[in-house]
This record gives C-alpha cells, sequence and structure tokens, in this order.
C-alpha cells in the first residue's frame, strides 16, 4: 500500500513494513530535543525517583533558552540546575543561551530526513521542515522518552497543502500561516500537516520552518516537508554530514491523503491575527490604523536572519515612531552574528531599535519585553493567547517580521507593502 | 468511578497559556497554581472543590506542551476532565499525569453546575442534573494499564522493577 511521507517515517521507526492511519505503534526515537523550561528540571527529580539513567546521551540535545539570560535567582537556579544535569548525564549537544532550542536544532544540523525526533516543546513541529518527523510531547511523556529511547504514536492521517504562485511584495511564509490558521482552523489534532506545491520547492529552509513551526497553531501532530538540494544544501552549510538517502525520503505519489488543499498566494496580502487567537487573521487592511505600544521581533517563528533582513528591508531610512518601542530579540546568536556582518543590525538599531538577547522571551511571557494591562503588541511570534506576553488583559497581534517593522515606524498597524 | 461530581464548563479553544500562564512559570508549582484560569474566570480557583469535573468544547488545551496546564487542574481537585475534543499534547499530558481524559461528542449538552456520575473504564457518563446519559470514545487500550497504575511514573516505577524497561 502507498505511504505517505510521515507514515514512511513511522514505519521505519516502528520497525514495520507498512503502518496505516489509526494504528497505535511504538517508535524508537532517533533524537530527543529538550530546554531549560520542561527539561532537566522536570526529568532530573523523575529520573532520579525512578533510580533510570538516559538511555542514549549521543542522541539528546538541550538547549537552555526560556530562562536566558537569568535575570533573578530563580533563573539563575533553574540555568545552573540544566548545566549540571547535562554534565552530569554525559549529554552530547548542549546549546547553553546561544538561542532558541528548534533554531539550535537547525543551525547544529541535527535535523535530517528520514529521522523520528521527539521535542519537549509545543513547536517542535518545527523540524518538519527537514523531512523528518518530529512532534512535541510534555515533561512526563519525555521523562518516558529519556528511560527507554521509545514513544507510542497514533498513525496520524495527512493533510496535503500544495502551494503555488509567488510572493507578493512584502509578504512572506509568516502570512501564509497566519491565512491557513483561518482558513484550516486550529482543530487538526492528531493529523500530519505536510506542505509541498512549487512555492515551498523555491522556499528557504528558513521560511520552509515557519510553515513547519506554525503547524501547531494548527493543531496538527507536527507539520512536515520533503527534502531536496535545498535541504542538502542547509546541511551542507551547516557543516554536518549530508545521508546518502537525504533526497530519498519521499511519500508515494499515490498515497492517501485525509484532504488535500491548494493555496495560490499570488494575490495574498500580509495577514494580520487580531487578539486573542492565531485563527483571528485577515488582510492587514481590516487593522491598519490600530495604536501598537509595543512592536515585537522574536521568537523561533519571526527572529530568524531571514526574518531580521524583511525588518531591515522596511525600517531602512526610517524611525521607530514616538509612543511606541520596537525590541527584537534574534533566534539565535549566529543569527545577531550574521546580522551585524551583513549590516542588518546597523540599519534596525540607527531605526531606534531595542536589541534583546536570543531566547524566547516575550513570546513566552518570560524575561524581557513583556506587556501591562491595558497594552497592545504586535509581533512576529507564533501564539497571541490571552495573557501569552504578560499582564491577561494586554493584547498581541500577529503579523510578519514586514508588519511589525512597518507598524514600528508608524506606532499603528501598518501594511508594510508601503515601505518596500 | 466519579460519583456526584460538580462541573466547570468552559467553551471552545481554552488554551494552554489561559491555564497555566507562562508569566508563573518559574515559581513552585503550588504557588504557580493560583493563576490557573486567572484571566478569563478569576473565580474558578477559589470555588473549585475536590472531585469537581471540567467540561470543555472543542479543542480543549490548544498551545503549549507545558505540563501544568493539566497538572493545575489536578492540583485543584479536578477528577476527570471531558471534551468534545482535545489538542493533542494536553490529551497525552492529562493521561500521563494519571488525570482521566475522556472524548465526548455530547459535551455540548452538560451545563455548568451540573452534578455527574463517570464510569472512565466504561467510558459513560451520567448527568444526574438533567437525567441523561453521554457515552466516550474509549480510552485507547494500550493506554488502560498506565492508567490503572496512576500515570506514566507510576507505570514506568512498576516496569522498571519487573524488568521490563
Amino acid at each position: 500500500m502507498p505511504m505517505t511521507l510521515a507514515e514512511k517515517i513511522v514505519a521505519r521507526a516502528s520497525g514495520r513494513q507498512q503502518v496505516r492511519p489509526g494504528e497505535i505503534v511504538t517508535c524508537s526515537v532517533d533524537l530527543a530535543m529538550c530546554h531549560d523550561s520542561s527539561g532537566p528540571r522536570r526529568y532530573g527529580p523523575r529520573l532520579k525517583e525512578l533510580g533510570a539513567s538516559v538511555w542514549d546521551p549521543t542522541r539528546v540535545v538541550v538547549v537552555s533558552d526560556h530562562f536566558v539570560p537569568a535575570v533573578d535567582a530563580e533563573s539563575a537556579r533553574i540555568l545552573k540546575l540544566t548545566r549540571d544535569w547535562v554534565a552530569e548525564n554525559k549529554i552530547s549537544h548542549f546549546y547553553d543561551m546561544e538561542g532558541i532550542c528548534h533554531i539550535k536544532l537547525a543551525e547544529g544540523g541535527h535535523l535530517k530526513p528520514g529521522m523520528f525526533v521527539c521535542g519537549g516543546d509545543s513547536h517542535s513541529t518545527n523540524g518538519g521542515a527537514f523531512g523528518c518527523y518530529m512532534a512535541g510531547y510534555g515533561a512526563t511523556e519525555m521523562t518516558g522518552v529519556m528511560v527507554t529511547g521509545e514513544i507510542w504514536v497514533k498513525v496520524p492521517e495527512t493533510i496535503r497543502v500544495n502551494i503555488t504562485g509567488d510572493f507578493g511584495p512584502a509578504v512572506s511564509a509568516k502570512d501564509i500561516m497566519l491565512h491557513l490558521c483561518a482558513t484550516l482552523g486550529m482543530d487538526n489534532h492528531f493529523r500530519v500537516v505536510e506542505y509541498g506545491g512549487p512555492t515551498v520547492r523555491s522556499m528557504s529552509m528558513r521560511e520552509r520552518m515557519v510553515l513547519t513551526n506554525m503547524a501547531a497553531e494548527l493543531g496538527a501532530e507536527t507539520g512536515i516537508i520533503e527534502g531536496d538540494e535545498i535541504t542538502a544544501g542547509w546541511l551542507r552549510e551547516m557543516g554536518a554530514e549530508v545521508p546518502a538517502d537525504v533526497l530519498d525520503w519521499k511519500g508515494d505519489d499515490d498515497a492517501g491523503y485525509l484532504a488535500q488543499h491548494q493555496l495560490d498566494i499570488q494575490s495574498l496580502p500580509p495577514q494580520v491575527a487580531a487578539p486573542h487567537s492565531p485563527e483571528n487573521s485577515s488582510a492587514v487592511e481590516n487593522h491598519t490604523g490600530t495604536l501598537v505600544d509595543q512592536c515585537y521581533i522574536g521568537a523561533c517563528t519571526g527572529a530568524k536572519l531571514s526574518d531580521l533582513h524583511m525588518v531591515a528591508k522596511v525600517l531602512k531610512g526610517h524611525k521607530v515612531a514616538k509612543g511606541t518601542r520596537l525590541l527584537v530579540a534574534p533566534s539565535s546568536t549566529a543569527a545577531m552574528r550574521d546580522a551585524a556582518a551583513d549590516g542588518t543590525l546597523q540599519i534596525i538599531t540607527e531605526a531606534g531599535a531595542i536589541m534583546l538577547p536570543s531566547g524566547c522571551g516575550a513570546c513566552a511571557g518570560l524575561g524581557a519585553g513583556i506587556l501591562a494591562a491595558g497594552e497592545t503588541c504586535i509581533s512576529s511570534t507564533n501564539r497571541n493567547f490571552q495573557g501569552r506576553m504578560g499582564s491577561g488583559d494586554s493584547s498581541v497581534y500577529l503579523a510578519s517580521p514586514y508588519t511589525v517593522a512597518a507598524s514600528a515606524i508608524t506606532g499603528r498597524i501598518a501594511d508594510p507593502r508601503e515601505y518596500v | 468511578m466519579i460519583a456526584s461530581a460538580r462541573v466547570w464548563k468552559f467553551g471552545n479553544g481554552l488554551n494552554t497559556d489561559v491555564l497555566a500562564p507562562g508569566l508563573y512559570f518559574k515559581l513552585p508549582a503550588e504557588e504557580a497554581v493560583v493563576h490557573c484560569l486567572e484571566s478569563v474566570r478569576p473565580e474558578f480557583v477559589k470555588e473549585v472543590r475536590q472531585g469537581d469535573v471540567f467540561v470543555a468544547g472543542d479543542d480543549l488545551g490548544i498551545g503549549s506542551s507545558r505540563e501544568q496546564a493539566p497538572q493545575n487542574l489536578k492540583m485543584l481537585g479536578i477528577s476527570a476532565i471531558i471534551a468534545r475534543s482535545f489538542a493533542r499534547i494536553f490529551y497525552r499530558n492529562a493521561l500521563n499525569i494519571g488525570l482521566p481524559a475522556l472524548v465526548c461528542a455530547e459535551a455540548d449538552q452538560i451545563e455548568d453546575g451540573d452534578k455527574l456520575s463517570i464510569d472512565p473504564v466504561a467510558g459513560s457518563i451520567t448527568n444526574e442534573t438533567k437525567g441523561q446519559t453521554y457515552q466516550c470514545d474509549p480510552i485507547p487500550e494500550h493506554l488502560m494499564e498506565m492508567i490503572a497504575d496512576g500515570g506514566l511514573m507510576p507505570h514506568l516505577k512498576k516496569k522498571i522493577a519487573a524488568g521490563q524497561k
């Protein structure tokens, strides 16, 4: 029977020739990722309680990104505990305050087509951009993975999204995802969203990651994109070994999909999601003029080098308006370094932006840049649930880096097409 | 078997950011729990009682992988959660911490303040207030042993003791 890419990976990881949607199988985990919030501080005590050790420290990646850098004694304690746990358990891969976990997995060349990966964070779907099956789990379940190296999967149905057409000016992958949150809804639970079509094939790895990252907002098990020469090129660029089968992990042509959606983006305008849900997305023109206290560029979704390039393209020759503030937290120290080297950072800082450390930061209501009651923010992040970025009485609009930057120039939600 | 439990009823898309706000992540669990649902229903934490049942519409627990979302409900005394549909990580988290999560197509019939009796193993709910009965989707069979053990931690402990890890 023909299988989708996700089904093929689950079949391989569960040691079967064939799996079908709905079957429950146990998969061997190729790689497990965790961060400082849901990781060692949670499973350290649990492993002790069980008297168990990590099943394979060479297959574990730990990233400190939530409480970085420490702002008080408690965050310092959590970061130290994480470091100590990594040393004690001889974990092979540790990124300490170098950027956000999903981006560090990509920059470290850890993700390759065909892999089965578990992450202790909901946006672990991000990893699917590399043609692997990567889903998010909670701390107790990840404790189980740490002990056994295995996890159960109910083989999900796959939904295919075929994307065609060229991006209009100041339109990006983020606008596609906000549009899909409104059209496909956020209740695609226990399903895989597979992205394909000529537009996806022409997208960079950084932009592809936005599609799979926000599969979490569609409610999906994960998002996935078949590997190709662009995937192989990324691995080479990151100094990772390119596996011989890098181009072989593809779904069968006649694989069964639960649904197939066609999306032509030729005339897709920039999108904005109104408070308090990503599914409240519509064209930017429905929100232009709304006053914003804060403009935030950050998170795994919206602060990679490509996102900083979008911001600079809009900001060049402009200043941040009085009455608002633009905060920029690059998604990794490497993104910050590269943006400094190519002049991007100069444009952003000359406009008056405030640079913040690389980490999850205000996106998750942590660290610098959180909101007071009554404040409104436009953000390049992925979620705007009530209270997400600070006070329960604050409001967050989601948009692309282009749209956030344009809004910083006017102090109101603005159409970025007027600036590029 | 859960008998005569008071219902706390919520709507669709109740997310992990309101169940466990990130603002309080650093606090010990017993301090963070008082902020559960404070932005949408501040009286919940004050009035919820041991054994009460949490009922919602679609997409219960959409959002983050944070286990504090179902953990807060369990710490506050919730004995079972019922929804028309669950977000996948929240569903797995609830079962892993030993909190029964039941998918019930008729959850909309249940109202705030109703009294329910629930048989999580049989997957049946009796609404004593309305004199109705509802059937839930069965909990996946492979998880029944873990649930009977009280969650993944006691289940792992048992397996490790038996040398089955």
